[in-house]
């Protein structure tokens, strides 16, 4: 039962992480019906940054996340007009390649400007956690945890309670008929964008003092993070978040239970397992196209 | 001499040329390597040509695929002491049947979902052959892997290697002017258009992925042998994307456009070796250009060559035989009954117990102000939405549960409101795959049939001498004929036509109207839906006036126009 409890905290630990990245894929994905594999990499790079400027240049630490987020929201930025922007009105896949082309070229240019040799960030908080009853809290996994749900009613707040957030609303259901209101949808766009690799930044900072942070981190939380979406039903918000979650529960039970080795494949056959039982993920998509 | 049969020697001497030059020419191991890379990944991007190029299936698994073929002669060879040629047949097997399973799972749903089982196929193959030592030999990889007989020498291993390929490109390249081919050509252009001309899009995306996965196992377990190890890292995540990314480079359409972008994949490192000195730089330049050409080239190497090049074909010189229709005739009394037919929308009652009966032979309007329920009726008919009740019989056949392209076979034909071609292909080839729909008892067997019946079908629209032509190059009205025709060389026994007259001119709508004419004059029953009261007064014998998803009149085309409510519903009179 300790134990239980002890893989219990991990899992959602790890889990926030997942959801706020897929979280940034749903944005973009109910924005721009793109798949946006390049979207762990935001992670990746937001992570270097802060070794960079934490690490390295040795600021005070919520200077380089500062610093480390706003370069995220310029990459994200960037991002939309070079890999998006210029495709927007081309099918699914030339997109969807083009974001694949760019999550090589975002790690390989990490990689040749800093090496191959993992980096290591430390936490946030000195005290490394402390023992609550049975179960040991580790203070990143607190950190994560907080700023997980945090980001998730900011969030609520900004779609369900503010004109701008409509506006979100309105550019992912109708772009034509958001434009024939008056809505900047291009700039609603460029918006999505920039939120999202902020989201992915975040992440990936969060999540860089319990892993080593190298070039491969992005692609390994994308892909968990693409399976929560699946899990909880393409562009269905509410089902990212739950979806990252269940990903990290069901892997840190899996590892514990049943094989570490293997650990990396569990969240593979749940969303095989998924695709087979109910595409639709917990929350449903809505698919329809008209005759 | 036909272009394609001067294409053909061309291809077979260059092939003969290339499996010669790789029999004789001596050279360093290191060349060898290269060029035993090169052909052997060549095998596993026809692949993708087939299910990316004609079908237009994303496969993010390639890699994965093409080390099921490289494992199963590497551990069939080396621990099972199985023959390699029985190891190679099996390992094609395992792929086909790995492709086939992957996609009875996910081809149904949409693309992205596609995308993501092939990257957890992949993912955990990875996995496993990683960490399943006592099978796989884990990341040692496994080495010695022998050649088969007779094909001991590298040398002679590489002529074979060469061989197998021209032979895979030749079958790829044939394989999308066959029956097959054009279906998924089809399938890639326009799903909803290829149902309703009788191709099983579920089926056909199925053979083309499991097609894909056949030909990565061929060339992964010539891979195995050719090099003599295998480890788990040479067919990772990276390696599907290289090789997804030779195919778009080359022009996924084509697999002459596949082997030149396997080729420059696999020579640009090599020129680029420089670029390698600081690691990660060459991948991060590889990953620009996949944006690059996404961005500037979205056919391709090759696409953009025979753009440039692509001489107009002559249009074919032979004036077609008229085109005949005999629609079948089981005797029943109505060529299309409707009875009680209900489709809602959640709440919405979009059609709501209509019951239709079209006559044999002539024309049947359908008519009702916008949103009444016609283009639901029309759908629900061809099968592209179902039923929520009722019933609907074609020639006497219950069709009501059969999916849309099994209706074409019990003879349903129909157009669409928004023109829905297949425009990646000419226009003989829409009206070929409109023609070679099952159950078409009017053409044997046979291409020269089957492209006269089409060449027919354009002939009778008055397009026939512009068939070799690109469906972007027709005006609106034309391509609502050559959707026509499209239908028409089915032989149908009931013909649906969605608002054929929508945004054509007034000589337009005069053509259309004798082209229905001479249709009708062969015994053709069509069902017709449209606005336009002269069209419909003049062409039809019987209307159904539809509104607000109810029969509100039915009978003699006069008739039917001169009751009150009709003009009440079309005008918004008071009553």
């Amino acid at each position: 039962m300790d134990l239980f409890l002890q893989l219990l905290f991990t899992g959602v630990g790890i889990g926030a992480v997942y959801a706020l990245v897929a979280l940034g894929f749903v944005l973009i994905f109910r924005a721009t019906s793109v798949v946006n594999f390049a979207q762990g990499d935001f992670s990746m790079v937001a992570a270097y940054l802060m070794v960079v400027f934490a690490v390295d240049l040795g600021w005070p630490y919520w200077v380089a996340f500062l610093i480390s987020i706003a370069g995220m929201a310029v990459l994200g930025a960037v991002f939309n007009l070079t890999v998006y922007y210029p495709l927007r009105h081309r099918t699914f896949l030339p997109v969807l390649i083009s974001t694949i082309g760019a999550s090589i070229f975002l790690a390989n240019s990490v990689l040749a400007l800093y090496g191959p040799q993992p980096q290591v960030l430390p936490g946030w908080l000195d005290t490394p956690g402390f023992q609550v009853g049975p179960v040991y809290l580790d203070s990143q996994y607190l950190i994560i945890i907080c700023v997980t749900l945090a980001l998730v009613a900011f969030q609520y707040w900004l779609f369900e309670r503010t004109l701008i957030g409509k506006k979100l609303q309105a550019t992912s259901q109708d772009k034509e008929m958001a434009t024939l209101l008056g809505i900047p949808v291009a700039g609603m766009i460029m918006l999505t964008f920039v939120y999202s690799a902020v989201l992915g930044g975040i992440a990936g900072i969060l999540v860089a003092p319990i892993l080593f942070v190298s070039i491969q981190m992005g692609s390994t939380i994308a892909l968990k993070a693409f399976a929560a979406t699946i899990i909880g039903g393409f562009g269905d918000v509410a089902g990212a978040i739950l979806g990252g979650f269940a990903i990290g529960i069901i892997e840190t039970f899996g590892a514990a239970y049943i094989s570490v080795p293997f650990k990396d494949a569990f969240a593979f056959l749940v969303v095989i397992l998924f695709l087979i039982v109910r595409p639709q993920g917990i929350f449903g998509e809505r698919v329809a196209e008209k005759a | 001499m036909s272009r394609s049969a001067i294409g053909q020697v061309f291809y077979a001497l260059l092939a003969a040329v290339l499996v010669a030059l790789a029999a004789t020419v001596k050279t360093d191991g290191y060349i060898a390597n290269i060029l035993m890379q090169a052909a052997t990944y060549a095998i596993a991007v026809f692949g993708l040509s087939i299910v990316l190029g004609l079908c237009g299936q994303i496969n993010l698994a390639q890699a994965a695929f093409f080390a099921l073929g490289a494992y199963s002669v590497a551990l069939g060879t080396v621990d099972y002491h199985i023959p390699f040629w029985l190891c190679l047949l099996g390992g094609m097997a395992i792929a086909l049947a790995a492709g086939a399973g992957l996609g009875l799972m996910t081809l149904r749903l949409g693309g992205h979902y596609l995308a993501m089982v092939t990257i957890s196929f992949q993912q955990i193959l990875t996995v496993v052959l990683t960490n399943a030592i006592g099978f796989t030999h884990g990341p040692d990889g496994v080495s010695s892997i022998p050649r088969p007989a007779g094909f001991a020498s590298g040398q002679s291993f590489l002529a074979l290697v060469v061989a197998i390929m021209a032979i895979s490109g030749y079958l790829v390249w044939r394989l999308a002017d066959t029956r097959l081919g054009r279906a998924m050509r089809a399938v890639r252009d326009n799903e909803l258009a290829a149902s309703a001309n009788g191709i099983d899009v579920y089926r056909t995306k199925l053979i083309a992925f499991a097609l894909a996965a056949l030909l990565a196992g061929l060339g992964g377990g010539l891979f195995a042998s050719g090099f003599s190890y295998v480890s788990p890292d040479q067919f990772a995540f990276a390696d599907s994307i290289v090789l997804l990314t030779m195919a778009l480079l080359g022009g996924a359409a084509s697999p002459i456009g596949s082997a030149i972008g396997t080729g420059l994949l696999i020579l640009i490192p090599e020129w680029l070796r420089f670029l390698k000195s600081v690691p990660g730089l060459y991948l991060a330049v590889y990953g620009a250009a996949v944006i690059l050409i996404v961005l500037f080239m979205p056919d391709g190497i090759w696409g953009y060559i025979s753009k440039l090049f692509r001489a107009r074909k002559p249009a074919p010189s032979k004036a077609a035989e008229p085109l005949t229709l005999r629609p079948l005739d089981s005797g029943a009394p109505m060529a299309l009954e409707v009875k009680g037919l209900c489709k809602h929308f959640g709440g919405l009652k979009a059609v709501d117990g209509v019951d239709l009966q079209v006559r044999r032979g002539g024309a049947h309007a359908l008519i009702g102000p916008n949103g009444s329920g016609k283009t639901t009726m029309v759908n629900v008919v061809t099968g592209l939405y179902r039923a929520t009740a009722g019933e609907i019989f074609v020639d006497g056949v219950d069709v009501t549960t059969l999916p849309a392209h099994k209706r074409t076979v019990a003879g349903l034909a129909r157009t669409f409101q928004n023109i829905r071609l297949f425009r990646s292909m000419t226009a003989l080839e829409n009206v070929v795959v409109g023609a070679e729909r099952d159950g078409n008892a009017l053409i044997e067997r046979g291409r020269a049939a089957l492209w006269g019946r089409a060449r027919a079908a354009l002939d009778f629209v008055g397009l026939e001498n512009r068939a070799n032509e690109a469906i972007p190059s027709f005006s609106y009205g034309h391509q609502r004929l050559i959707e026509i025709a499209r239908a028409l060389a089915a032989n149908p026994t009931v013909l649906l036509l969605d608002e054929p007259a929508a945004g054509l001119n007034l000589s337009e709508k005069k053509e259309l109207h004798d082209l229905l004419g001479r249709i009708a004059a062969q015994g053709l029953t069509i069902l017709l839906i449209d606005h336009d009261m002269t069209l419909i007064s003049g062409a039809a014998r019987h209307v159904t006036v539809l509104n607000f998803g109810r029969r509100i009149a039915d009978g003699e085309t006069a008739d039917v126009l001169r009751q009150p409510d009709v003009a009440a519903a079309y005008l918004g009179v008071s009553e």
